[in-house]
């Protein structure tokens, strides 16, 4: 398994444990309140701000550990450029989030219309948003396995 | 995407100059050894300037390192 396929695979993991813990966290903060309330759209206008950030930072912390561990056990250093065939699967793999997100999109939209509530409609959009993360990873693993 | 129908001779001109590595190939043409690899598999077509570096790299032509099969 090449250092791309291995990277892709730990970016995975990493971000959906990391999704799922901030998601366990943040249900214990959820507001026993109205659907319509201004504290419901608070809460979840807060649980976009700070998922970003933490999303990143994770991401981060836990492409270093990656590096560090996969330098340890493979001896193998990680490659310094993002060369023509890096770049092509980078956008791919993005190309392959957005039509994610995008599907994520519309049925967020589609629950409005079947008149659910917005907290479905925001937990929708917080899937999708996960959803096409991971859509890209696996892209990502796909294209530099099967080749593109 | 998968195998693609340009095959290549990039083993055997990389034998013939001295068994030139994979990884000395990549530093001289500017891309990752897992990009070489790819291309020697036929798993990635290249773009005509790595191509072109590629030849460079073995001083031949395009046609001598890269055949298209329909």
């Amino acid at each position: 398994m090449s250092y791309q396929e291995r990277r892709a695979i730990v970016s995975l993991f990493g971000s959906t444990l990391t999704f799922l813990l901030y998601c366990a966290y943040m249900l214990t903060r959820y507001p026993e309140v109205d659907a319509y309330s201004a504290e419901m759209f608070h809460f979840w206008g807060s649980f976009f701000l700070i998922l970003i950030p933490v999303s990143i930072i994770a991401k981060v912390i836990i492409q270093i550990i990656f590096v560090i561990i996969n330098a340890i056990i493979t001896r193998e250093d990680d490659p310094e450029i993002m060369d023509e065939r890096d770049k092509l699967i980078e956008l791919k793999a993005m190309r392959n989030a957005l039509y994610a997100f995008t599907f994520g999109f519309l049925v967020a939209m589609a629950s409005l219309v079947f008149d659910m509530t917005p907290p479905v409609m925001f937990a929708i959009f917080v899937c999708s948003g996960f959803l096409a993360g991971a859509v890209s990873d696996i892209s990502e693993f796909y294209f530099y396995r099967r080749g593109v | 995407m998968g195998d693609t129908p340009i095959s290549n001779n990039i083993r055997r001109l990389r034998f013939e100059h001295d068994e030139m590595t994979q990884k000395e190939l990549a530093r001289r043409t500017g891309v990752t050894r897992q990009t070489i690899v790819a291309i020697e598999n036929a798993k990635y077509a290249p773009s005509l300037e790595l191509a072109f570096r590629i030849a460079r790299v073995f001083g031949v032509s395009v046609e001598d390192v890269f055949t298209f099969e329909e």
